[in-house]
């Protein structure tokens, strides 16, 4: 009797709907969300995003028009306030710093994003591929990746600027051609010890294709470490690009980014605009804080040993 | 009719260069791991590798599906010799021969489901598989290895380490093999475990008709699952008999030792029996001893030892050793 009733219950579980299992993302994201400055700061960068795309539809001016009556005195006219619609003041020139602010997020997180984009592609199948390989293809590519170390990259970076003129593309170009270096040295060290682990050898055994081995076996187990590195590079991608526009080089009139911005309020803060600097540094700061908590949020959740 | 062996091994060498850390023109130093190996396996057939850590067993495990680059001789069924072959050429056979690894977790991807770990051979050597048929065979699978089937979408570090290692043998038998290659399979596990793990293997075997390499240095294990055993030391066999032959009358004075350590699970014989003690450790297999490589521990070893290499000889129960028989009590008294 008994035993038809477990045989029955058994044969009941065996046709069971197929069991859905925890992977070690959905552990991570357990781990994350219990972080509270990981998803506070996780919120602010969304609000940032959100400010960005949705911005221009809240401010009262244009980013292209000119308010004739504050421009020239912008020190006394040109303050922050909503009767006159500039709810971040103008500059010198009567522009509304609002649509100003939001044009130079835009500009912002997309080198941040693009630079740390093509670090996260080109650098994990770069130093992915070194390091599976081995032998005198990984010395011949990262002795490659050494030199290009070696050269200072903001004076390349400036170098390009002035040579083949200041535009969106070519900053593209400089951040994307360095940003991937130190991705592909962090891969490469990671690939070498997952190189020898017994799944690698079972694919191996199996016959599985190199290039397939790199995409579906080490690729996967790096992303952790590569979804750290690639939150902590954004701010990096953005100090450096902040940095070149500081010096008058980045980005070109009338496009802005938030460090042209931050210069221009800088040079005049000495009479009485202060707002100028601030609004661009306040979303500058919260920003490069919110991804830096993010990115460590990230690595606690993602590599549990560590803590 | 005479059935041919399944595979067969002449002379297998696996020797790694080791960086000489002088000039790029200082010849490296060699490590012979495998040092000229010799066996026939008959299909259906296990073949138990012994030996202790560093004798070489895993290397020639390794040699044979082509993970480590070989010399010598490794004849498959149908007259292809195995070593050397180009990795398009070899993909044939890695299908014919899989591999059971030691560490059960350590050999699934952690980021990947059962399925799609059990899969991976069937759609690496059947591309025209449809998904459906993929996941039909890999719930078959799954079931006989004794596996829910339902379990399908898990993820290993949701199972314990006996049942990774089934996940391991569903993925080694998916592609229905003539050869399986178990690396110590069961030393990771708990002793119930193992015994579960073993008789898995023994019941798959029996009905697929298997070949199984078992390799362990657990001598107990060895002999339950074994037709044949093979004794492995500093890369060479000392001895490869019959089962039953090898563990009641080891001529070889290393094998002689190892069964020695074998505790038996009862007190009273277990408090009379002699141990064989053998000094020293290994050799390094950079430098090995010359003749013998085992006069070096030998409590028999006499200046023959030391000239002359012994071949491995004895029809039925293979042996080398110059001076093969069972140790004397006098001769045990003087290497104590």
């Amino acid at each position: 009797m008994i035993d038809t009733q477990q045989m029955q219950s058994l044969a009941a579980r065996m046709t069971e709907a197929e069991v859905k299992g925890r992977s070690p993302w959905a552990d991570a994201r357990r781990r994350f969300r219990r972080n509270k400055a990981a998803m506070v700061s996780l919120v602010i960068l969304i609000l940032v995003a959100l400010f960005a795309i949705f911005g221009n539809s809240l401010a009262g001016w244009s980013n292209e028009e000119m308010d004739f009556e504050v421009m020239g005195n912008a020190a006394t006219m040109g303050m922050p306030s909503f009767a006159n619609g500039h709810y971040f003041g103008t500059d010198d020139l009567g522009r509304d710093l609002f649509s100003r602010t939001v044009q130079g997020t835009q500009v912002s997180l997309m080198v941040g994003l693009i630079g740390a984009g093509i670090a996260v592609i080109v650098g994990t199948l770069y130093g992915a591929t070194a390091g599976y390989v081995g032998g005198r293809t990984d010395a011949i590519m990262m002795r490659t990746v050494d030199i290009l170390l070696a050269i200072p990259y903001m004076f390349v970076l400036i170098l390009l600027l002035v040579i083949f003129g200041r535009s969106m593309s070519m900053l593209f170009l400089g951040i994307g051609l360095i940003s991937w270096l130190e991705m592909s040295r962090i891969v490469r060290g990671q690939t070498l010890s997952l190189k020898n682990r017994e799944f690698i050898e079972a694919a191996r055994a199996t016959g599985v294709p190199g290039w397939k081995i790199i995409i579906r076996h080490i690729v996967p187990n790096l992303l952790g470490v590569v979804a750290v590195y690639a939150t902590l590079l954004v701010p990096l991608m953005i100090l450096s690009e902040s940095f070149i526009s500081f010096l008058g080089l980045g980005v070109q009139e009338p496009l802005t980014s938030w460090g042209a911005l931050i210069s221009e309020g800088a040079g005049t803060m000495n009479y009485g605009t202060l707002w100028q600097l601030i609004f661009p540094l306040f979303f500058f700061c919260i920003t490069l804080f919110a991804f830096f908590f993010v990115g460590d949020g990230l690595r606690d959740a993602l590599d549990p040993k560590d803590r | 009719m005479i059935t041919k062996p399944l595979i067969s091994a002449r002379d297998l060498r696996v020797t790694f260069e080791l960086p000489s850390g002088g000039m790029p023109w200082t010849p490296p130093r060699l490590l012979q791991a495998v040092g000229g190996v010799d066996f026939d396996l008959m299909p259906g057939e296990t073949l138990g590798i012994v030996g202790e850590s560093g004798s070489g067993k895993s290397t020639l495990a390794r040699a044979l599906i082509g993970l480590v680059p070989a010399t010598g001789q490794a004849q498959w069924q149908d007259g292809t010799n195995l070593i050397g072959l180009s990795p398009r050429k070899m993909l044939k056979y890695r299908s014919e021969i899989q591999m059971v690894f030691q560490d059960p977790l350590a050999s699934l991807n952690p980021r990947m489901t059962v399925g799609q770990i059990i899969a991976e051979p069937l759609t690496t050597h059947h591309k025209g598989l449809s998904r459906d048929e993929v996941k039909r065979r890999v719930k078959d699978m799954m079931d006989r290895v004794g596996l829910l089937p339902n379990q399908i979408n898990r993820y290993p570090h949701e199972f314990s380490g006996g049942q990774c290692q089934r996940i391991g043998i569903a993925r080694a038998l998916i592609v229905q093999p003539k050869l399986v290659i178990c690396d110590e399979p069961v030393s990771a596990l708990d002793v119930s475990i193992q015994a579960q793990v073993i008789n898995l293997l023994a019941e798959l075997q029996r009905d697929l008709g298997l070949a199984l390499i078992f390799i362990a240095h657990d001598l107990s294990v060895v002999k339950h699952i074994s037709d044949r055993v093979l004794v492995m030391y500093l890369g060479r066999v000392m001895e490869l008999a019959q089962a039953e032959s090898l563990y009641a009358d080891p001529r070889h004075p290393y094998t002689q030792a190892l069964l020695s350590a074998v505790p038996i699970p009862d007190p009273q014989l277990e408090r009379q029996k002699r141990m064989i003690p053998l000094k020293g450790e290994l050799p390094s297999p950079m430098n090995p001893p010359s003749g013998c490589v085992f006069r070096t521990r030998c409590p028999r070893a006499q200046e023959l030892c030391a000239r002359e290499r012994p071949v491995l000889e004895g029809g039925a129960h293979l042996c080398a050793c110059h001076f093969p028989g069972k140790l004397m009590a006098e001769e045990l008294a003087k290497s104590a």
